[in-house]
């Protein structure tokens, strides 16, 4: 466990909730009911180490979402379970922070404020301002700390939504398509920034995106949903080991052999 | 985004339900983030707004000034009686003489009393029972449609057994302001509380906010600018009651000031009252747009 934001080592709410695994058990998500019914994803079991980044790849629609739903308990599986640690999700769960495709902050706070809204319950105000105070310094926001979010980019309103989320001390970083609203180069910075950060705090991490390069920079693991042959809903079509270790080059040949594979994957042509 | 079966989710919902409210404010609150502030919402020049300041004031004056001038060449004219339309001069003189003998300050007086308690006590009622209604289904399932049937019923129809439970009295005539000012507010804060961006209340909950803390910190915050519409269409609504009130029986206030003055043929004092009628009015709905703006700026 790194120290890198803990300058009181012997406060426990500032030191990292270690990361948790994660495994999915024969996970299964229907919406609606009768002939309306729908079925989303089907019998998804894996597992993720604690301290992985684990991408989650996959068309539109397939469900990604739902998964990561579920992991953080805004969502109930119609069957099957998620268990961190070795306790299963049920209602809201504590080990896990949010992190969504929007900034989501409240407009009417400062960004300081907004994320102070993530510090877990039971923290001091006076632990909790210096906390705050230290992820807006991770994030780069120091400056912007007394600012409203409309008076700021996507990009930096994204990055006090990471921050937000770190001050939970998660178990389990849930981050739904964090970057797919930013355009392309602040998405490389915000890639580099959450490498940065997990090297600070090296939770566990499911990453949702639909960008394969993204998967191919951050991950450990990508695993694709899709469609099976067997039946209505996803479930995972493939699984795969990103080799090397971060930073890894954007140029490198291996990935781009690997990335036209997980294109096609997708139904997608690699070329 | 847009998996199937998940309610479609847009982040608008919030600016739809300010936009309603308030024009004014209609900044995106959802994805304020996502997107540079459009300059309008941040980018006045502290001189502009200035200038624009100094010229509504005169800008505004312009047509009661032609109002006054009308009224002073049609009651010159000899076109009506002095009893049908006495000349700015006597309504003054008329103002003179009760301020002299005392009364038009006692039936201001008593009439803003009247408006202000009425229109605490019913505001805080509807914004109480609106919270419960606009949070809780159990709530909105058990009280909704009682109180859409009580709104139903005309306010004058609530006068006789008013009079009749409270007698003549403060009383009768304050619950009918607060039947006035309540339903303006339940109403726009139940409904405002159910457009809330589900996107922020959402985001709270997966971070531990709920029940009171999740009200404060977000739905209320969220409905501001929708609950002060409502105040300031309760308040209206509290000075129209106040004058159906004072007109059916009272011995003191603006509407009783109408009513004596009709019954005596003094046109110049009626008149006085509608003034006054008009200049509290509006100071009470100025102030209360004052700190409209100042709530929209902090909480929007």
């Amino acid at each position: 466990m790194t120290a890198v934001l803990s300058p009181l080592p012997g406060a426990a709410t500032s030191a990292h909730a270690p990361a948790l695994p994660v495994s999915f058990r024969g996970l299964r998500r229907t919406f609606g009911t009768g002939s309306a019914a729908r079925t989303v994803l089907r019998d998804v079991t894996f597992d993720v180490a604690p301290g992985e980044v684990l991408a989650i790849l996959g068309p539109s629609g397939c469900g990604k979402s739902t998964l990561l739903r579920a992991t953080a308990g805004l969502d109930h599986p119609s069957a099957g379970s998620v268990v961190i640690e070795d306790t299963p999700v049920h209602g809201i769960d504590p080990r896990c922070a949010f992190a969504f495709q929007e900034p989501r902050l409240l407009p009417w706070h400062t960004l300081q404020a907004n994320v102070a809204i993530g510090l877990p319950a039971g923290c001091s105000a006076r632990e909790g301002k210096a906390k705050v105070a230290r992820l807006l310094e991770l994030v780069g926001l120091e400056h912007f700390a007394k600012h409203r979010p409309r008076e700021v980019s996507g990009g930096m309103a994204q990055r006090a939504s990471l921050a937000r989320a770190l001050a939970r001390n998660p178990g389990v970083l849930l981050l739904d398509e964090p970057f797919g609203a930013l355009d392309a180069l602040t998405r490389i910075k915000m890639q580099d920034l959450l490498l940065e950060i997990h090297r600070a705090e090296p939770t566990t991490v499911l990453l949702v995106t639909h960008d394969v390069d993204e998967a191919l920079q951050l991950a450990d693991r990508i695993i694709v949903l899709g469609p099976d042959a067997a039946g209505e809903g996803a479930s995972i079509a493939r699984t795969v080991e990103v080799p090397g270790s971060r930073p890894r080059g954007r140029a490198s040949a291996e990935l781009a052999l690997m990335r036209a594979s997980l294109l096609e994957t997708l139904g997608v042509d690699g070329h | 985004m847009g998996y199937p079966g998940e309610p479609k989710i847009t982040g608008s919902s919030v600016a739809d339900g300010r936009a309603a409210a308030a024009p004014a404010t209609t900044a995106d609150a959802a994805q304020a983030g996502a997107v540079p502030a459009p300059a309008p919402a941040t980018g006045w020049s502290p001189a502009g707004v200035r200038t624009r300041n100094w010229a509504r004031l005169p800008l505004g004056l312009i047509i009661p000034a032609a109002l006054l001038a009308a009224w002073q060449a049609a009651s010159a004219s000899g076109l009506f009686t002095v009893v049908q339309l006495p000349p700015p001069a006597m309504v003054l003189a008329a103002a003179g003489e009760l301020v002299d003998r005392g009364e038009l300050g006692i039936h201001i007086a008593i009439s803003t009393q009247r408006v202000l308690i009425g229109f605490l006590v019913g505001a805080a009622l509807g914004l109480v029972l609106g919270a419960g209604v606009g949070l809780s289904k159990l709530a909105d399932a058990l009280l909704a449609p009682t109180i859409g049937a009580l709104r139903a019923v005309p306010s004058l129809a609530w006068v006789p057994l008013l009079i009749l439970w409270m007698k003549i009295g403060e009383d009768s005539k304050v619950t009918l302001i607060i039947i006035g000012a309540f339903f303006p507010v339940f109403t726009t804060v139940s409904l405002a509380l159910r457009h809330v961006d589900r996107n922020l209340v959402e985001a709270a909950r997966a971070f531990g906010l709920k029940g009171v803390r999740l009200l404060t910190t977000v739905q209320l915050p969220a409905v501001v600018p929708a609950v002060f519409s409502g105040l300031r269409l309760a308040l209206a609504q509290a000075w129209l009651f106040l004058v159906a009130a004072e007109l059916i029986a009272s011995s003191m206030g603006l509407g009783f000031l109408l009513i004596d003055s009709q019954n005596n043929g003094r046109t110049d004092r009626l008149l006085l009252a509608i003034v006054m009628l008009a200049v509290i009015g509006k100071i009470t709905d100025a102030l209360l747009g004052l700190a409209e703006k100042w709530a929209v700026k902090r909480w929007a």
